[in-house]
């Protein structure tokens, strides 16, 4: 069949991999995006003693979509006085990074012989903290396109706050480069699944331990001098990533940008309808996406233990994509959690945590790492 | 293929740059700035420069371009936008500027070997992140540290100084 030829070629199949991939990627994701907004609001409501909503579908199960139409068909209202140009796309501004960094994560190991992530890029960390850091303008423009005090002090604080905080998530990722020695993250994974994940080193493909048993599958478990000399530095890694990651998602406790109390909505204030939704979108497709990052530097990515890879066929390779989003899916709701507990900081609080804490700790981390690796190498 | 996105890249990047010095709204001007060195990178990325591309986007378009949108926003940008074309400025800025085109061109049309074709640069088969490393830290490994420590040293300053003054 000459047809078959034709999509089977190098070129031509990667293409049509890739949009197969983007599209399937795209529809999971705003899914997930959709129904953790509908989990924020039924673990709010089981941690406040309440309900929640359950009156669309069962258990409120059809809430997102009811929610959906009625942003969709409320009028997209534009205030007198805004920039409207720059009121228009701020909110694409802040959707379009969110969306953009899930290009490099590996959501899968392969599923009949196709690596399951978009773009296998040389620079996967890099490119999330690039296009991660290019998400500040959507909320910048917002503030100041609104031309109202609210929003603008919304814009400020959370400009301020990202690039306050972005210096710690970039510090604290620099002893997993170390450690791997690499920047790629698919191998990444790829070492977790040899090594044992990150903040739970404790499986080993080969070398020796003095805890160690060893299974059918050959794989090995246990822990050796070096695994557990470089636990330390991993965990400290984890930590401060993971609370800057708070921070960049704008999530309770710092979300400052947009607090209810002080700032009646933050930047996004004055907009209304779809492009309201937008921002919504956009904040929760970040913490996915945060959430996905997290997994693959600190968790293992799509691996668990004694599970084998999708060589091993295609049954595997679905298991692994379920995994991944498992775990995704553990961490968002870790989010959630995080946010019904505690209570927010004051501003000032949060620029003297990320410049005088996290920012000393990632940096100290790092010199850490580099002198166990040292000592190791020896 | 690549030669259409070079042109693509090129052409928006040269029309953002012009449009920064032609905006009168500095908000514009920055953006356009941030959307040329956007195109910059994506120039990089088809010379298989991925490393240097999406450094220039995370440190200028990411980082540097925030801090002064930052700044402008907080400016009066209505007297700014208000202030008149002038047109003496603009005229001698032009023969300047048509006077420094001429020069470039004929100094490089007198460097040796300027018409010369040169082979295009053999692949290494690693990573560009890989090359990059190599290069600085076997050819240029104390330059590279220094630059380092001066960095390192200029972070923990801007830390102190900021303390103190909170005081």
């Amino acid at each position: 069949m000459p047809s078959l030829d034709l999509f089977l070629q190098p070129e031509i199949f990667l293409a049509w991999t890739s949009a197969l991939k983007t599209v399937v990627i795209l529809g999971i994701v705003l899914t997930m995006v959709a129904y953790s907004v509908w989990a924020e609001r039924k673990v709010s409501a089981f941690i406040q003693d309440r309900i929640g909503p359950n009156r669309v579908g069962w258990a409120g199960l059809i809430q997102p979509i009811a929610d959906g139409v009625k942003l969709l068909l409320k009028e997209n209202f534009v205030p007198a006085g805004v920039n409207k140009f720059y009121f228009s796309i701020a909110p694409s501004l802040a959707m379009v990074p969110a969306i953009l960094v899930l290009a490099v994560l590996p959501f899968g190991s392969t599923l009949f012989g196709v690596p399951m992530v978009i773009a296998d890029l040389d620079i996967g960390v890099l490119w999330v903290f690039a296009v991660s850091s290019l998400g500040v303008y959507g909320i910048v423009l917002a503030g100041w396109a609104s031309n109202s005090k609210y929003p603008f002090l919304g814009g400020i604080r959370s400009s301020s706050q990202m690039i306050s905080y972005e210096l710690s998530l970039g510090l604290s990722v620099i002893p997993v480069f170390m450690i791997t020695g690499t920047l790629n993250l698919g191998e990444i994974v790829q070492y977790q699944v040899d090594n044992g994940w990150m903040v739970f080193p404790a499986w080993l493909q080969s070398g020796a331990g003095p805890l160690e048993i060893t299974t059918d599958s050959g794989a090995m478990f246990g822990l050796s001098l070096e695994k557990s000399l470089l636990w330390i530095p991993m965990m400290i890694s984890f930590v401060v990533f993971m609370i800057a990651m708070f921070a960049e998602t704008n999530r309770v406790p710092f979300d400052l940008p947009e607090a209810e109390q002080e700032l009646v909505g933050g930047y996004h204030t004055e907009y209304s309808s779809m492009r309201f939704a937008l921002f919504f979108l956009g904040e929760y497709a970040a913490m996915i996406a945060g959430a996905g990052f997290i997994v693959t530097l600190f968790l293992g990515g799509w691996s668990l233990p004694f599970i084998p890879d999708g060589s091993q066929g295609w049954v595997w390779g679905l298991i692994n994509i379920g995994v991944f989003f498992a775990k995704v899916a553990a961490i968002i709701f870790f989010f959630l959690w995080v946010r019904w507990t505690l209570p927010r900081f004051r501003f000032d609080q949060l620029m003297k945590l990320g410049w005088y804490v996290f920012f000393e700790v990632a940096l100290v981390n790092i010199f850490i790492t580099a002198g166990i690796l040292a000592y190791l190498k020896s | 293929m690549l030669t259409i996105l070079f042109w693509v890249f090129s052409v928006l990047m040269l029309a953002s740059a012009a449009a920064v010095v032609l905006f009168r709204n500095p908000v514009n001007s920055a953006m356009s700035l941030v959307l040329s060195f956007l195109a910059l990178a994506a120039l990089f990325v088809t010379l298989d420069a991925y490393f240097i591309g999406i450094i220039q986007v995370l440190v200028y378009a990411g980082a540097v371009m925030v801090l002064f949108l930052f700044i402008i926003m907080l400016l009066d940008l209505k007297a700014e936008a208000r202030r008149k074309l002038n047109i003496a400025a603009l005229a001698g800025g032009l023969a300047v500027l048509g006077g420094f085109v001429v020069l470039i061109i004929q100094v490089v049309k007198s460097l040796p070997g300027s018409s010369d074709h040169f082979p295009a640069l053999a692949r290494t088969g690693y990573s560009d992140v890989y090359d990059v490393g190599m290069t600085l830290f076997s050819g240029f490994n104390l330059p590279f540290q220094i630059i380092g420590v001066l960095l390192l040293v200029a972070t923990v300053g801007v830390v102190i100084l900021s303390r103190r003054s909170l005081r």
